[in-house]
Order: C-alpha cells, then sequence, then structure tokens
C-alpha cells in the first residue's frame, strides 16, 4: 500500500510538484501509508534533492527524451502500471492542464474516481476531498471510498510545508513499450520571463475600463514590477484586445494567487469564478458600485490610469527597483 | 467519415444557487438548463468538419429526459442525428459511471472522430471525454483551440500552462474543446423547425447491456455549502497618493504577501 504523488514537470519541476507532495505527505502520515513520487519526463537529475522534507523514500523517474511533452500513450501505462506496482491507494496530481487529462486518463483506465481541481485533501478512513462546482458558487466536500482514490489539487491552494527528511532515493526507469500513436508536432513556450497566469503568486488583470488595448503597458509595467502575471476579463477578450490564455473566469482560467489585483473588471460572477480563492483581491474601479468591491479586501475607488502607475511608482520605491 | 459530439445539459452558471433541504446537493428546481458552453464549441467544430469534408455529424448526451432538449438545440445547430442515453433521474453516477455508459453507448455509434466539451459547467469534474477516449482506447488530445482534419488524422494545437504544443492523432480519435477553437453559431429559425424532424435514438443501459450496479459511484458527497470566505473589504479613503502609500503598506506589513 502506498500514496503516490505525481510531479508536474515543465523542463525542471514545477512548484505545484512540490504542493502536490506536500498535500500527499499529510495524507501518507494521517494514513501510516508510505509516500512515494513519481516523475515522468527527460530527465530528474538534481531536483531529486530538492524533494527532501517530504518523507517520500523513493521517487520513480521515468526518463527519455521521448517523455518530454505529455502524451496519454506514453504517461498513462506509466502511471497504471505504478499504481498497480506499488499498490496505490491515494494518486495525487497537480490541476494543471496536463495534470487534469494525465489523471482523468489515468482513472479512467483503472476504473476509479478521481476529484478534479480540489482546493483541500484530507484523510479520513478514506481520501476527502474539497472541490468547487457551478463555476466556484458551491462547494462539495467528497469522499472517494473505492481505492485507489485519485485526486488534482488546484495550483497554488496548498503551502508547501518541509521537515528534516532526507531527499528520496531515484529508482530510474525507461520509457514504457508501448506504440506512440500521437505525435507531438511542435511546441511553442511562452516568452521567457514571462509568468504563467495559473501559478502565478500575484496576478493584476484588466478588465473593460481599460478603454482600449494599447493601454496593456499600464498593466504590464505593475507585473513587471511585482513578477506577476498578466490576466484579463472575459470582456477584455471578448472584445479581442488580449488572447484568450489570459482570460481570467469560468470560460478562462482558474486562479489562487496570493494577490489577485483587479482593475477595471467590474466583476461579473463569471469573473469570479476564475478568482475567487485567490488570498487576497485588491480592486481599482472607478465605479464604486461595480460587484468586484463586494468581494475585495482592499478597494480603491478610482481613474486606474492614475491609481496603477501611482501604485507602480509605490511598489518601485518600496521594493527597491 | 463520423463524428460523435457528446454535450452535457447544465444549469446556466448564471443562476443563483441553493444547497438543498439534503446538505448534499443543489436545489435544480426552477434553474434553467443549457448546454455546457464547452460543448456548444465541440458542436460548432463538428459541423464547420462536416462542411468542409463532409460528415455525419451525431449528438450523443446522457441523463434525464429533458437532455433532448440540448440535443434538439446542438441538431438545430445543424447536427444530422441524436442519442439520448437515458439515465433515470437521481441516479448519482459520478464521472466514472456516465464515463462508461458514454463509451459503451459511443462505441455503438462507431464514430472516426469524438468531440466534447473540456469540461462541464455544472460539476466541473472534467474528465468524462478524457476516460471515454480510455475505455475506447483512443488516441486523444485535451483543451483544443485549433483543429485541422484529413480523412485519417486530426492535427490540434493544445493549451498547456505556459504555452501550448501541436500534436497529430490517428484516426479514430478523441478531442476535447476549448474557448478559442470557433465561435459557435445561433440556429436559424428553418434550422430549428428541421430539428425538429430529426431523429433522436433512445438509448438506455438495458439495451446497452449494462448494469446500474456497475455505474455506480465509488464516492458520496458528504456535503455542499456556499463559499462563505471572509474579505476585509476596506476601500481605502484619501488623495491616490495616500491610498496607494496605505495599500502597498497593508498588503506589505497586514499581509505580508509582497
Amino acid at each position: 500500500m502506498s500514496i503516490l504523488a505525481i510531479l508536474e514537470q515543465r523542463g525542471g519541476l514545477k512548484p505545484c510538484a512540490y504542493e502536490t507532495l506536500s498535500a500527499a505527505a499529510t495524507i501518507a502520515k494521517a494514513s501510516g501509508m508510505p509516500l512515494r513520487a513519481l516523475y515522468i519526463g527527460a530527465g530528474l537529475g538534481e531536483d531529486a534533492q530538492s524533494l527532501a522534507g517530504f518523507g517520500a523514500a523513493t521517487v520513480y523517474a521515468y526518463e527519455d527524451p521521448e517523455l518530454t511533452h505529455f502524451t496519454p500513450d506514453a504517461y498513462v501505462p506509466i502511471v497504471v502500471g505504478l499504481a498497480r506496482e506499488l499498490d496505490a491507494k491515494v494518486i495525487l496530481g497537480s490541476a494543471t492542464s496536463v495534470g487534469k487529462a494525465l489523471c482523468a486518463s489515468v482513472a479512467g483506465r483503472l476504473g476509479v474516481e478521481l476529484a478534479q481541481d480540489c482546493t483541500a485533501v484530507a484523510w479520513d478512513s478514506a481520501l476527502a476531498a474539497t472541490k468547487p462546482l457551478y463555476a466556484g458558487k458551491v462547494v462539495a466536500e467528497m469522499r472517494l471510498d473505492a481505492t485507489p482514490a485519485m485526486a488534482t489539487l488546484r495550483p497554488n491552494v496548498v503551502r508547501v510545508e518541509r521537515n528534516e527528511t532526507p531527499p528520496p532515493s531515484v529508482v530510474q526507469r525507461g520509457k514504457p513499450e508501448v506504440t506512440l500513436r500521437t505525435i507531438i508536432r511542435d511546441v511553442v513556450s511562452a516568452a521567457a520571463g514571462t509568468v504563467e497566469l495559473t501559478e502565478a503568486k500575484i496576478v493584476v488583470s484588466g478588465g473593460r475600463g481599460l478603454g482600449d488595448p494599447k493601454h496593456w503597458p499600464v498593466l504590464q509595467s505593475l507585473c513587471d514590477t511585482l513578477g506577476a502575471a498578466l490576466g484579463a476579463s472575459r470582456a477584455a477578450v471578448d472584445a479581442g484586445w488580449i488572447a484568450h490564455p489570459h482570460q481570467v473566469g469560468q470560460t478562462g482560467k482558474v486562479v489562487s494567487p496570493d494577490v489577485y489585483i483587479a482593475c477595471g473588471i467590474s466583476g461579473a460572477i463569471q469573473h469570479q469564478a476564475g478568482m475567487r480563492t485567490a488570498r487576497l483581491i485588491v480592486a481599482i474601479n472607478k465605479d464604486p458600485d461595480a460587484p468586484i468591491f463586494k468581494i475585495c479586501d482592499y478597494g480603491i475607488v478610482g481613474d486606474l490610469f492614475e491609481i496603477v502607475p501611482a501604485l507602480n511608482e509605490e511598489f518601485r520605491r518600496v521594493l527597491g527597483k | 467519415m463520423k463524428i460523435v459530439v457528446l454535450v452535457k445539459r447544465v444549469p446556466d452558471t448564471a443562476s443563483v444557487f441553493k444547497v438543498a433541504s439534503d446538505g448534499r446537493s443543489v436545489e435544480l428546481d426552477g434553474l434553467k438548463f443549457v448546454m455546457s458552453p464547452y460543448d456548444e464549441h465541440a458542436v460548432e467544430e463538428a459541423i464547420r468538419l462536416k462542411e468542409k469534408m463532409g460528415a455525419e455529424v451525431i449528438v450523443l448526451s446522457a441523463g434525464p429526459p429533458e437532455c433532448k432538449e440540448v440535443i434538439r438545440s446542438a441538431l438545430a445547430m445543424g447536427a444530422d442525428a441524436g442519442a439520448h442515453l437515458l439515465l433515470p433521474g437521481d441516479t448519482g453516477y459520478a464521472s466514472r459511471g456516465v464515463a462508461e455508459a458514454l463509451a459503451v453507448a459511443a462505441k455503438t455509434l462507431e464514430p472516426d472522430l469524438i468531440l466534447a466539451g473540456k469540461q462541464a459547467v455544472d460539476d466541473d469534474a472534467a474528465q468524462v471525454p478524457e476516460r471515454v477516449a480510455e475505455l475506447l482506447d483512443l488516441p486523444h488530445a485535451s483543451i483544443v483551440t485549433r483543429l485541422e482534419c484529413t480523412a485519417t488524422a486530426v492535427t490540434v494545437d493544445c493549451e498547456v500552462e505556459g504555452g501550448q504544443f501541436t500534436a497529430e492523432l490517428p484516426l479514430p480519435a478523441l478531442v476535447t474543446a476549448q474557448k478559442g477553437l470557433n465561435t459557435p453559431r445561433y440556429p436559424t429559425l428553418p434550422n430549428i423547425m428541421k430539428a425538429k424532424k430529426k431523429e433522436i435514438r433512445e438509448l438506455t443501459l438495458d439495451k446497452l447491456g449494462l448494469s446500474g450496479d456497475r455505474l455506480a459511484a465509488g464516492m458520496t458527497v458528504t456535503a455542499m455549502a456556499l463559499p462563505r470566505q471572509q474579505r476585509l473589504g476596506k476601500i481605502l479613503d484619501g488623495d491616490t497618493a495616500q491610498r496607494v502609500k496605505e495599500l502597498v503598506r497593508a498588503l506589505r506589513e497586514d499581509e505580508k504577501v509582497l
């Protein structure tokens, strides 16, 4: 029996890999089952050392250049095979595009239940999961009795906690003997230095209040100062001001940053679905009746073209940038 | 070429939701139901492929009798036929059971391509299409924003964190649609009229040789609640300089986040 954590990588391990491992460590401790980690990619290398402090004795590293990018053909048999080999009772992954597709596929193969995009998991003689439904308007507590029970965790919701345990030993394995039907033709990575929206600790978002796409640099400078990712409301995306990957909301990305700064965004329900679980919400809008002020922690009623540059200056001053 | 589109009937998320008296479900009475928005993109893409290269488009939905309404909407958009897998009300099936039933139903339709929305906006379970693909041993790709199809393969752009990738999958295959793939059309009145005459095949678990027991959920919802996150709701006073200074101070000193 064991608890299995699937570590997300793109080049190196992603921050959400440590969050998944930390959540799995909590469940391993509560259930008394040993914790095992799974890496699939081109090579784990020195990143293995960074897996210290979670109590995982072993990380199974499936390494091959052909495993650099996710395809269900290659990844699913690995997870299914290892889950059976280790008699995994709980399998956790990250609620990223890849993590969700991988876990859904594995759950299909294993014929087990899966709770996606959870905001918390715990052990209570079975896997217990907290999961938002209906665009975050309802939160469900679930119990996954049949095993292996699977869940993916929304990035940024788990606080990573480490103890004094050493790094896991690495069991190196190659790619599985399967026919790869899906061929990856091209991979386009976002420009270097761009912060990925769902992983960002700070998100600065703009909406209709921006008035014109030529004004994005106002928000981008604040992003640069704070190391933040740039988000947008559906109104801004639908107006063609910015590409859909920037959209935060029900039909866009769901983000849980430490700070969400909404600029010129009214805060429609559709938008709230994408940012409701942010730790802190800051709203800047010239309309004092905008719904965003009802769900914010700090609000400034005013013209974003006056407030945001002033805010940027102040941050640069105190951060010494 | 035969394209099967999986669609789901869901409450309009603009609805106000209430937790039912059992404390473990949502009160569905009185809500307006629609086709899940991502499924509309899947239907639209199927119809575009039909217009471009010729195909038969069959829309498949599992659920209560009212599912026929969303099948009709897809037929009015231009799909050729529907198939409704009747799941008696309140079956309590989770995604696993629904996917196993849909996989068996889809197989009987012998599709070359299966399209579905990337997730349904009610339970946001985000897993039924991938399960169906795995159960039918089909290559599949998720969260697709561009699709090109030939008689033997489909090439897709998939959205992932930090970029995108292009993948080629041999047919038969399954693909899930993301917003951005296309703009779903509004049905025209003549097409709405035509849709009324199109066939919706009735499927049941019995007819498909499936037992309800096998589909029973391996998970239970123990509680449901409306999120109650306490927000500070502090609207800052003063001139721009004062408010900005106070905000930066509060974020750094009180919240310790920057």
